[in-house]
Protein backbone atom coordinates (compact mmCIF):
# COMPACT_ATOMS: atom_id res chain seq x y z
CA UNK A 1 0.00 0.00 0.00
CA UNK A 2 2.81 2.29 0.86
CA UNK A 3 4.35 1.56 -2.52
CA UNK A 4 1.18 2.55 -4.41
CA UNK A 5 0.94 5.70 -2.33
CA UNK A 6 4.51 6.57 -3.21
CA UNK A 7 3.81 6.08 -6.92
CA UNK A 8 0.70 8.27 -6.76
CA UNK A 9 2.63 10.92 -4.88
CA UNK A 10 5.34 10.81 -7.52
CA UNK A 11 2.79 11.04 -10.34
CA UNK A 12 1.18 14.17 -8.88
CA UNK A 13 4.60 15.68 -8.20
CA UNK A 14 5.98 15.01 -11.69
CA UNK A 15 2.84 15.90 -13.65
CA UNK A 16 1.58 18.95 -11.77
CA UNK A 17 3.76 20.23 -8.95
CA UNK A 18 7.15 19.87 -10.59
CA UNK A 19 5.93 20.08 -14.19
CA UNK A 20 8.90 20.02 -16.53
CA UNK A 21 7.74 22.85 -18.75
CA UNK A 22 5.94 25.23 -16.45
CA UNK A 23 7.78 24.75 -13.16
CA UNK A 24 11.25 23.60 -14.15
CA UNK A 25 11.25 25.48 -17.48
CA UNK A 26 12.79 22.61 -19.41
CA UNK A 27 11.77 21.73 -22.98
CA UNK A 28 10.45 25.17 -23.80
CA UNK A 29 11.42 24.93 -27.47
CA UNK A 30 8.83 22.29 -28.44
CA UNK A 31 6.37 23.87 -25.99
CA UNK A 32 6.22 26.98 -28.19
CA UNK A 33 7.29 25.39 -31.47
CA UNK A 34 5.00 22.36 -31.75
CA UNK A 35 1.90 23.68 -30.01
CA UNK A 36 0.20 25.24 -33.00
CA UNK A 37 -1.97 22.23 -33.80
CA UNK A 38 -3.58 19.71 -31.50
CA UNK A 39 -2.64 16.77 -33.73
CA UNK A 40 1.05 17.51 -33.87
CA UNK A 41 1.11 18.40 -30.17
CA UNK A 42 -0.33 15.00 -29.37
CA UNK A 43 2.21 13.30 -31.65
CA UNK A 44 5.09 15.18 -30.07
CA UNK A 45 3.77 14.42 -26.59
CA UNK A 46 3.59 10.69 -27.26
CA UNK A 47 7.12 10.69 -28.69
CA UNK A 48 8.41 12.56 -25.63
CA UNK A 49 6.71 10.17 -23.19
CA UNK A 50 8.31 7.25 -24.98
CA UNK A 51 11.78 8.75 -25.21
CA UNK A 52 11.76 10.07 -21.63
CA UNK A 53 10.85 6.66 -20.24
CA UNK A 54 13.49 4.92 -22.33
CA UNK A 55 16.10 7.56 -21.50
CA UNK A 56 15.40 7.25 -17.76
CA UNK A 57 15.85 3.52 -17.96
CA UNK A 58 19.13 3.51 -19.86
CA UNK A 59 20.77 6.49 -18.19
CA UNK A 60 20.00 5.07 -14.74
CA UNK A 61 21.60 1.77 -15.72
CA UNK A 62 24.65 3.47 -17.19
CA UNK A 63 25.07 5.71 -14.19
CA UNK A 64 24.65 2.98 -11.60
CA UNK A 65 26.63 0.19 -13.23
CA UNK A 66 29.23 2.11 -15.19
CA UNK A 67 29.91 5.62 -13.91
CA UNK A 68 29.58 5.01 -10.17
CA UNK A 69 31.79 1.90 -9.90
CA UNK A 70 34.51 3.64 -11.92
CA UNK A 71 34.14 6.91 -9.93
CA UNK A 72 33.68 8.99 -13.04
CA UNK A 73 30.29 10.55 -12.23
CA UNK A 74 31.52 13.88 -13.60
CA UNK A 75 31.06 12.44 -17.09
CA UNK A 76 27.33 12.20 -16.40
CA UNK A 77 26.22 14.91 -18.85
CA UNK A 78 28.22 13.78 -21.86
CA UNK A 79 27.45 10.11 -21.30
CA UNK A 80 23.74 10.84 -20.95
CA UNK A 81 23.63 13.05 -24.04
CA UNK A 82 25.38 10.35 -26.02
CA UNK A 83 22.92 7.75 -24.79
CA UNK A 84 19.84 9.87 -25.45
CA UNK A 85 20.95 10.86 -28.95
CA UNK A 86 21.71 7.28 -29.97
CA UNK A 87 18.50 6.07 -28.40
CA UNK A 88 16.41 8.57 -30.32
CA UNK A 89 18.18 7.62 -33.55
CA UNK A 90 17.55 3.95 -32.92
CA UNK A 91 13.92 4.53 -32.05
CA UNK A 92 13.49 6.59 -35.21
CA UNK A 93 14.90 3.80 -37.38
CA UNK A 94 12.84 1.10 -35.72
CA UNK A 95 9.63 3.10 -36.04
CA UNK A 96 10.36 3.96 -39.66
CA UNK A 97 10.73 0.30 -40.48
CA UNK A 98 8.00 -1.22 -38.38
CA UNK A 99 5.32 1.47 -38.28
CA UNK A 100 5.51 3.85 -41.26
CA UNK A 101 2.20 5.48 -40.36
CA UNK A 102 3.40 6.31 -36.86
CA UNK A 103 6.71 7.48 -38.32
CA UNK A 104 4.94 9.88 -40.65
CA UNK A 105 2.94 11.45 -37.85
CA UNK A 106 5.92 11.65 -35.49
CA UNK A 107 8.51 12.08 -38.24
CA UNK A 108 9.72 15.62 -37.72
CA UNK A 109 9.47 15.53 -33.96
CA UNK A 110 11.61 12.52 -33.23
CA UNK A 111 14.96 14.10 -34.19
CA UNK A 112 13.87 17.25 -32.36
CA UNK A 113 13.63 15.32 -29.11
CA UNK A 114 17.37 14.59 -29.22
CA UNK A 115 18.00 18.17 -28.22
CA UNK A 116 15.03 18.45 -25.88
CA UNK A 117 16.52 19.41 -22.53
CA UNK A 118 13.55 17.94 -20.66
CA UNK A 119 14.86 14.49 -21.59
CA UNK A 120 18.35 15.22 -20.29
CA UNK A 121 16.71 16.96 -17.36
CA UNK A 122 14.76 13.91 -16.27
CA UNK A 123 17.85 11.72 -16.55
CA UNK A 124 19.92 14.00 -14.33
CA UNK A 125 17.10 14.60 -11.86
CA UNK A 126 16.67 10.86 -11.43
CA UNK A 127 20.27 10.62 -10.29
CA UNK A 128 20.14 13.75 -8.12
CA UNK A 129 16.99 12.58 -6.33
CA UNK A 130 18.62 9.15 -5.79
CA UNK A 131 15.63 7.24 -7.10
CA UNK A 132 15.86 3.49 -7.42
CA UNK A 133 15.45 1.80 -10.81
CA UNK A 134 11.64 1.46 -10.80
CA UNK A 135 11.10 5.01 -9.60
CA UNK A 136 13.54 6.41 -12.14
CA UNK A 137 11.52 4.82 -14.94
CA UNK A 138 8.26 6.02 -13.42
CA UNK A 139 9.66 9.53 -13.02
CA UNK A 140 10.49 9.56 -16.74
CA UNK A 141 7.01 8.31 -17.62
CA UNK A 142 5.18 10.81 -15.42
CA UNK A 143 7.47 13.64 -16.52
CA UNK A 144 6.59 12.86 -20.12
CA UNK A 145 2.89 12.77 -19.29
CA UNK A 146 3.18 16.16 -17.59
CA UNK A 147 4.95 17.54 -20.65
CA UNK A 148 2.26 16.14 -22.96
CA UNK A 149 -0.54 17.52 -20.81
CA UNK A 150 0.89 21.03 -20.92
CA UNK A 151 1.63 20.79 -24.64
CA UNK A 152 -1.94 19.73 -25.41
CA UNK A 153 -3.44 22.44 -23.21
CA UNK A 154 -1.28 25.01 -24.96
CA UNK A 155 -2.23 23.68 -28.43
CA UNK A 156 -5.92 23.83 -27.53
CA UNK A 157 -5.61 27.42 -26.39
CA UNK A 158 -3.61 28.44 -29.45
CA UNK A 159 -6.08 26.81 -31.83
CA UNK A 160 -8.81 28.95 -30.32
CA UNK A 161 -6.62 32.03 -30.39
CA UNK A 162 -6.31 31.59 -34.16
CA UNK A 163 -9.97 32.48 -34.47
CA UNK A 164 -9.93 35.25 -31.87
CA UNK A 165 -9.84 38.84 -33.00
CA UNK A 166 -6.57 40.21 -31.71
CA UNK A 167 -4.71 43.43 -32.43
CA UNK A 168 -2.22 42.77 -35.23
CA UNK A 169 0.76 43.44 -32.98
CA UNK A 170 -0.40 40.71 -30.59
CA UNK A 171 -1.04 37.97 -33.15
CA UNK A 172 1.16 34.86 -33.26
CA UNK A 173 4.16 34.74 -30.98
CA UNK A 174 3.38 37.64 -28.57
CA UNK A 175 0.05 36.21 -27.44
CA UNK A 176 1.61 32.74 -27.19
CA UNK A 177 4.21 34.11 -24.79
CA UNK A 178 1.51 35.72 -22.67
CA UNK A 179 -0.50 32.49 -22.66
CA UNK A 180 2.61 30.55 -21.66
CA UNK A 181 3.21 32.95 -18.79
CA UNK A 182 -0.41 32.71 -17.63
CA UNK A 183 -0.25 28.92 -17.72
CA UNK A 184 2.94 28.96 -15.65
CA UNK A 185 1.17 31.20 -13.12
CA UNK A 186 -1.77 28.82 -12.99
CA UNK A 187 0.49 25.83 -12.43
CA UNK A 188 2.24 27.72 -9.65
CA UNK A 189 -0.96 27.06 -7.70
CA UNK A 190 -0.08 23.36 -7.53
CA UNK A 191 3.09 24.09 -5.61
CA UNK A 192 0.88 24.74 -2.57
CA UNK A 193 -0.12 21.06 -2.47
CA UNK A 194 1.00 19.51 0.79
CA UNK A 195 1.08 15.81 1.53
CA UNK B 1 45.71 8.69 -13.64
CA UNK B 2 43.29 5.81 -13.49
CA UNK B 3 40.37 8.27 -13.67
CA UNK B 4 41.71 9.66 -16.92
CA UNK B 5 42.08 6.17 -18.32
CA UNK B 6 38.64 5.10 -17.15
CA UNK B 7 37.04 8.23 -18.62
CA UNK B 8 38.59 7.77 -22.01
CA UNK B 9 37.89 4.07 -22.02
CA UNK B 10 34.30 4.39 -20.85
CA UNK B 11 33.30 7.14 -23.24
CA UNK B 12 35.23 5.52 -26.05
CA UNK B 13 33.54 2.18 -25.46
CA UNK B 14 30.11 3.79 -25.10
CA UNK B 15 30.62 5.71 -28.31
CA UNK B 16 31.86 2.64 -30.11
CA UNK B 17 28.95 0.50 -28.92
CA UNK B 18 26.38 3.14 -29.84
CA UNK B 19 28.04 3.77 -33.19
CA UNK B 20 28.18 0.09 -34.08
CA UNK B 21 24.67 -0.42 -32.78
CA UNK B 22 23.32 2.41 -34.92
CA UNK B 23 25.27 1.25 -37.96
CA UNK B 24 23.87 -2.24 -37.51
CA UNK B 25 20.38 -0.89 -36.95
CA UNK B 26 20.53 1.33 -40.00
CA UNK B 27 21.39 -1.72 -42.10
CA UNK B 28 18.80 -3.91 -40.48
CA UNK B 29 16.03 -1.33 -40.49
CA UNK B 30 16.99 0.19 -43.82
CA UNK B 31 14.03 1.60 -45.74
CA UNK B 32 14.40 2.10 -49.47
CA UNK B 33 13.75 5.71 -50.40
CA UNK B 34 13.71 6.72 -54.03
CA UNK B 35 16.80 8.91 -54.63
CA UNK B 36 14.72 10.91 -57.10
CA UNK B 37 12.76 12.39 -54.20
CA UNK B 38 15.93 13.70 -52.63
CA UNK B 39 17.20 15.10 -55.93
CA UNK B 40 13.96 16.92 -56.69
CA UNK B 41 13.82 18.24 -53.15
CA UNK B 42 17.27 19.78 -53.67
CA UNK B 43 16.16 21.59 -56.82
CA UNK B 44 12.95 23.03 -55.40
CA UNK B 45 13.25 26.55 -54.00
CA UNK B 46 12.54 25.32 -50.45
CA UNK B 47 10.31 28.30 -49.81
CA UNK B 48 7.63 25.87 -48.55
CA UNK B 49 5.05 28.34 -49.85
CA UNK B 50 2.40 25.71 -50.61
CA UNK B 51 1.57 27.17 -54.03
CA UNK B 52 1.75 23.64 -55.50
CA UNK B 53 -1.02 22.47 -53.20
CA UNK B 54 1.21 20.24 -51.06
CA UNK B 55 2.25 21.00 -47.47
CA UNK B 56 5.84 21.80 -48.42
CA UNK B 57 8.62 21.28 -50.94
CA UNK B 58 9.48 17.83 -49.55
CA UNK B 59 5.87 16.69 -49.80
CA UNK B 60 5.66 17.97 -53.38
CA UNK B 61 8.88 16.14 -54.33
CA UNK B 62 7.43 12.93 -52.90
CA UNK B 63 4.14 13.48 -54.72
CA UNK B 64 5.93 13.98 -58.03
CA UNK B 65 7.87 10.74 -57.74
CA UNK B 66 5.35 8.47 -56.03
CA UNK B 67 1.94 9.79 -56.99
CA UNK B 68 2.81 11.14 -60.43
CA UNK B 69 1.88 14.72 -59.61
CA UNK B 70 2.26 17.33 -62.35
CA UNK B 71 5.83 18.59 -62.57
CA UNK B 72 4.88 22.17 -63.37
CA UNK B 73 3.15 23.12 -60.13
CA UNK B 74 6.01 25.01 -58.51
CA UNK B 75 5.19 28.69 -59.07
CA UNK B 76 8.25 30.34 -57.44
CA UNK B 77 10.65 27.92 -59.15
CA UNK B 78 9.55 28.81 -62.66
CA UNK B 79 10.69 27.15 -65.86
CA UNK B 80 14.17 26.28 -64.60
CA UNK B 81 12.85 24.03 -61.89
CA UNK B 82 10.41 22.37 -64.28
CA UNK B 83 13.24 21.64 -66.68
CA UNK B 84 15.35 20.07 -63.93
CA UNK B 85 12.50 17.98 -62.57
CA UNK B 86 11.76 16.82 -66.10
CA UNK B 87 15.40 15.74 -66.45
CA UNK B 88 15.29 13.78 -63.19
CA UNK B 89 11.99 12.12 -64.01
CA UNK B 90 12.97 11.52 -67.64
CA UNK B 91 9.93 13.40 -68.84
CA UNK B 92 9.30 16.05 -71.45
CA UNK B 93 9.37 19.53 -69.94
CA UNK B 94 6.05 21.27 -70.22
CA UNK B 95 6.16 24.99 -69.67
CA UNK B 96 4.01 25.97 -66.80
CA UNK B 97 0.73 27.72 -67.27
CA UNK B 98 1.97 30.69 -65.30
CA UNK B 99 -0.52 32.92 -63.54
CA UNK B 100 -0.10 36.65 -63.25
CA UNK B 101 -2.02 39.39 -61.49
CA UNK B 102 -4.76 41.23 -63.40
CA UNK B 103 -6.22 44.37 -61.86
CA UNK B 104 -9.87 44.69 -62.84
CA UNK B 105 -9.91 48.50 -62.79
CA UNK B 106 -8.33 51.03 -65.13
CA UNK B 107 -9.87 54.24 -63.92
CA UNK B 108 -6.84 56.31 -64.88
CA UNK B 109 -4.67 56.32 -61.78
CA UNK B 110 -4.61 58.61 -58.80
CA UNK B 111 -4.28 61.70 -61.02
CA UNK B 112 -7.20 61.00 -63.35
CA UNK B 113 -9.82 59.08 -61.43
CA UNK B 114 -12.83 60.89 -60.00
CA UNK B 115 -12.75 61.42 -56.26
CA UNK B 116 -15.74 62.27 -54.04
CA UNK B 117 -13.52 63.79 -51.39
CA UNK B 118 -9.85 64.23 -50.63
CA UNK B 119 -8.80 61.34 -48.44
CA UNK B 120 -6.07 62.29 -46.02
CA UNK B 121 -6.07 59.42 -43.56
CA UNK B 122 -3.76 56.48 -43.03
CA UNK B 123 -2.29 55.48 -46.36
CA UNK B 124 -3.85 52.08 -46.75
CA UNK B 125 -6.72 50.93 -48.95
CA UNK B 126 -8.36 49.10 -46.07
CA UNK B 127 -8.74 52.35 -44.12
CA UNK B 128 -9.68 54.46 -47.14
CA UNK B 129 -12.68 52.36 -48.18
CA UNK B 130 -14.20 52.57 -44.71
CA UNK B 131 -15.18 56.24 -45.01
CA UNK B 132 -18.49 56.60 -46.88
CA UNK B 133 -17.69 53.89 -49.40
CA UNK B 134 -14.20 55.09 -50.23
CA UNK B 135 -12.85 58.38 -51.57
CA UNK B 136 -13.37 57.62 -55.25
CA UNK B 137 -16.63 58.22 -57.09
CA UNK B 138 -16.86 54.58 -58.15
CA UNK B 139 -17.86 52.34 -55.28
CA UNK B 140 -16.13 49.35 -56.83
CA UNK B 141 -12.91 50.78 -58.25
CA UNK B 142 -9.34 51.17 -57.07
CA UNK B 143 -8.76 53.80 -54.34
CA UNK B 144 -5.05 54.10 -55.18
CA UNK B 145 -3.56 53.71 -51.72
CA UNK B 146 -1.37 50.92 -53.12
CA UNK B 147 -1.80 48.10 -50.59
CA UNK B 148 -1.12 45.65 -53.42
CA UNK B 149 2.15 47.31 -54.41
CA UNK B 150 3.34 47.08 -50.81
CA UNK B 151 2.22 43.45 -50.58
CA UNK B 152 4.27 42.43 -53.63
CA UNK B 153 7.55 40.84 -52.57
CA UNK B 154 8.85 40.34 -56.09
CA UNK B 155 8.95 43.93 -57.32
CA UNK B 156 6.34 43.04 -59.92
CA UNK B 157 4.07 46.05 -59.33
CA UNK B 158 4.96 49.65 -59.79
CA UNK B 159 3.18 52.99 -59.98
CA UNK B 160 3.38 55.01 -63.19
CA UNK B 161 3.32 58.81 -63.64
CA UNK B 162 -0.47 58.90 -63.49
CA UNK B 163 -0.60 56.87 -60.32
CA UNK B 164 -1.76 53.76 -62.15
CA UNK B 165 -0.60 50.39 -60.88
CA UNK B 166 1.28 48.48 -63.56
CA UNK B 167 1.92 44.74 -63.23
CA UNK B 168 5.24 43.55 -64.57
CA UNK B 169 4.47 40.07 -65.89
CA UNK B 170 8.16 39.16 -65.99
CA UNK B 171 8.54 39.49 -62.24
CA UNK B 172 5.08 38.31 -61.22
CA UNK B 173 5.23 34.83 -59.70
CA UNK B 174 1.48 34.47 -59.30
CA UNK B 175 1.72 34.19 -55.53
CA UNK B 176 -1.54 36.07 -55.02
CA UNK B 177 -0.32 38.30 -52.17
CA UNK B 178 -1.66 41.41 -53.94
CA UNK B 179 -5.05 39.78 -54.50
CA UNK B 180 -5.25 39.02 -50.80
CA UNK B 181 -4.24 42.59 -49.92
CA UNK B 182 -6.88 44.29 -52.09
CA UNK B 183 -9.93 45.04 -49.94
CA UNK B 184 -12.11 45.45 -53.03
CA UNK B 185 -11.10 42.14 -54.62
CA UNK B 186 -10.03 43.86 -57.83
CA UNK B 187 -7.04 41.62 -58.44
CA UNK B 188 -7.36 38.18 -59.92
CA UNK B 189 -4.64 35.67 -60.74
CA UNK B 190 -5.13 34.67 -64.38
CA UNK B 191 -3.13 32.45 -66.70
CA UNK B 192 -0.62 34.47 -68.69
CA UNK B 193 -1.97 32.94 -71.89
CA UNK B 194 -5.36 34.59 -71.42
CA UNK B 195 -4.66 38.06 -72.73
CA UNK B 196 -8.15 39.57 -73.02
CA UNK B 197 -9.57 41.04 -69.80
CA UNK B 198 -12.54 43.09 -68.68
CA UNK B 199 -10.86 45.83 -66.70
CA UNK B 200 -13.85 46.98 -64.70
CA UNK B 201 -15.45 45.67 -61.53
CA UNK B 202 -18.41 48.05 -61.22
CA UNK B 203 -21.78 46.48 -60.58
CA UNK B 204 -23.47 49.89 -60.88
CA UNK B 205 -25.92 50.60 -63.69
CA UNK B 206 -24.33 51.72 -66.96
CA UNK B 207 -24.94 55.45 -66.63
CA UNK B 208 -23.73 55.55 -63.03
CA UNK B 209 -20.55 53.61 -63.61
CA UNK B 210 -19.72 55.56 -66.78
CA UNK B 211 -20.03 58.83 -64.89
CA UNK B 212 -18.00 57.61 -61.93
CA UNK B 213 -15.12 56.18 -63.96
CA UNK B 214 -12.20 58.56 -64.34
CA UNK B 215 -11.20 57.02 -67.64
CA UNK B 216 -14.66 56.51 -69.18
CA UNK B 217 -13.78 52.87 -69.53
CA UNK B 218 -16.43 51.38 -67.25
CA UNK B 219 -18.50 48.37 -68.20
CA UNK B 220 -21.94 49.80 -68.93
CA UNK B 221 -23.60 46.41 -69.19
CA UNK B 222 -24.58 46.80 -72.85
CA UNK B 223 -24.16 43.01 -73.31
CA UNK B 224 -22.64 43.45 -76.79
CA UNK B 225 -19.66 41.33 -75.80
CA UNK B 226 -21.92 38.58 -74.45
CA UNK B 227 -23.68 38.39 -77.82
CA UNK B 228 -20.46 38.58 -79.81
CA UNK B 229 -18.48 35.93 -77.95
CA UNK B 230 -18.31 32.83 -80.18
CA UNK B 231 -17.75 30.44 -77.27
CA UNK B 232 -20.20 31.95 -74.77
CA UNK B 233 -17.39 32.69 -72.36
CA UNK B 234 -18.83 36.03 -71.21
CA UNK B 235 -21.76 36.31 -68.84
CA UNK B 236 -23.48 39.27 -67.23
CA UNK B 237 -23.40 39.36 -63.46
CA UNK B 238 -25.40 42.21 -61.98
CA UNK B 239 -24.49 44.86 -64.57
CA UNK B 240 -20.96 43.60 -65.08
CA UNK B 241 -19.59 41.42 -67.86
CA UNK B 242 -17.36 38.62 -66.61
CA UNK B 243 -15.09 36.42 -68.72
CA UNK B 244 -14.94 32.74 -67.90
CA UNK B 245 -11.23 32.18 -68.53
CA UNK B 246 -11.72 28.43 -68.86
CA UNK B 247 -13.79 28.97 -71.99
CA UNK B 248 -12.06 32.07 -73.43
CA UNK B 249 -10.16 31.42 -76.66
CA UNK B 250 -8.51 34.88 -76.69
CA UNK B 251 -10.05 35.86 -80.06
CA UNK B 252 -10.46 39.51 -79.10
CA UNK B 253 -13.88 39.92 -80.72
CA UNK B 254 -15.39 41.23 -77.48
CA UNK B 255 -12.76 43.97 -77.26
CA UNK B 256 -13.66 45.05 -80.80
CA UNK B 257 -17.35 45.56 -80.02
CA UNK B 258 -16.97 47.10 -76.56
CA UNK B 259 -18.21 50.71 -76.84
CA UNK B 260 -16.32 51.94 -73.76
CA UNK B 261 -13.05 50.06 -74.24
CA UNK B 262 -13.59 48.37 -70.89
CA UNK B 263 -12.28 45.18 -72.46
CA UNK B 264 -8.54 45.19 -72.84
CA UNK B 265 -6.89 43.30 -75.65
CA UNK B 266 -3.13 43.88 -75.98
CA UNK B 267 -3.17 42.14 -79.36
CA UNK B 268 -5.77 44.48 -80.83
CA UNK B 269 -3.35 46.31 -83.13
CA UNK B 270 -1.66 43.12 -84.22
CA UNK B 271 -5.04 41.68 -85.05
CA UNK B 272 -6.06 44.85 -86.94
CA UNK B 273 -2.88 44.72 -88.98
CA UNK B 274 -3.40 41.07 -89.79
CA UNK B 275 -7.00 41.79 -90.80
CA UNK B 276 -5.94 44.70 -93.02
CA UNK B 277 -3.23 42.56 -94.58
CA UNK B 278 -5.71 39.79 -95.25
CA UNK B 279 -8.16 42.26 -96.77
CA UNK B 280 -5.47 43.75 -99.00
CA UNK B 281 -4.42 40.31 -100.08
CA UNK B 282 -8.01 39.33 -100.91
CA UNK B 283 -8.50 42.49 -102.94
CA UNK B 284 -5.25 41.93 -104.80
CA UNK B 285 -6.39 38.40 -105.62
CA UNK B 286 -9.75 39.71 -106.84
CA UNK B 287 -8.03 42.24 -109.03
CA UNK B 288 -5.73 39.59 -110.45
CA UNK B 289 -8.63 37.29 -111.24
CA UNK B 290 -10.49 40.16 -112.90
CA UNK B 291 -7.43 40.95 -114.99
CA UNK B 292 -7.01 37.33 -115.97
CA UNK B 293 -10.65 37.17 -116.95
CA UNK B 294 -10.30 40.31 -119.00
CA UNK B 295 -7.29 38.83 -120.77
CA UNK B 296 -9.15 35.59 -121.49
CA UNK B 297 -12.08 37.58 -122.87
CA UNK B 298 -9.67 39.55 -125.08
CA UNK B 299 -8.14 36.39 -126.48
CA UNK B 300 -11.54 34.95 -127.23
CA UNK B 301 -12.37 38.05 -129.13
Amino acid sequence: MEFVGKILFMAVMAIFVQNFVLMRFLGLCPYIGVSKKLDSALGMGMAVIFVMTMASTFTWLIHTYLLVPLHIEFLQTIAFILTIASLVQLVEMVIQKTAPALYKSLGVFLPLITTNCAVLGVAILNIQSEYNFIFAILNGLFGGIGFTLVLILMAGIRERLERAELPISMRGMPISMIVAGSMALAFLGFSGLKF
Amino acid sequence: MSILLYSVLTLGTLGLIYGLGLAFASKKFHVEIDPKIDNINKILPNANCGACGYPGCAAYAEAVVEKGAEINLCAPGGDDVIKHIAEIMGMEATTSDRKVAIIHCQSGGKNNTNFKYNYQGIETCKAAILISGGPNACNYGCVYQYDCVRACKFDAMHIDDNGMIIVNNENCTGCGACAAACPRDLIEMVSIKKRVHILCASHDKGAVSRKACGNNTACIACTLCVKKCPVNAITMDDNLAIINYDKCIVCGLCADVCPTAAIFDPLKEVRAQKKAAAKAKAEAMKKEIAEQKAEVNKEED
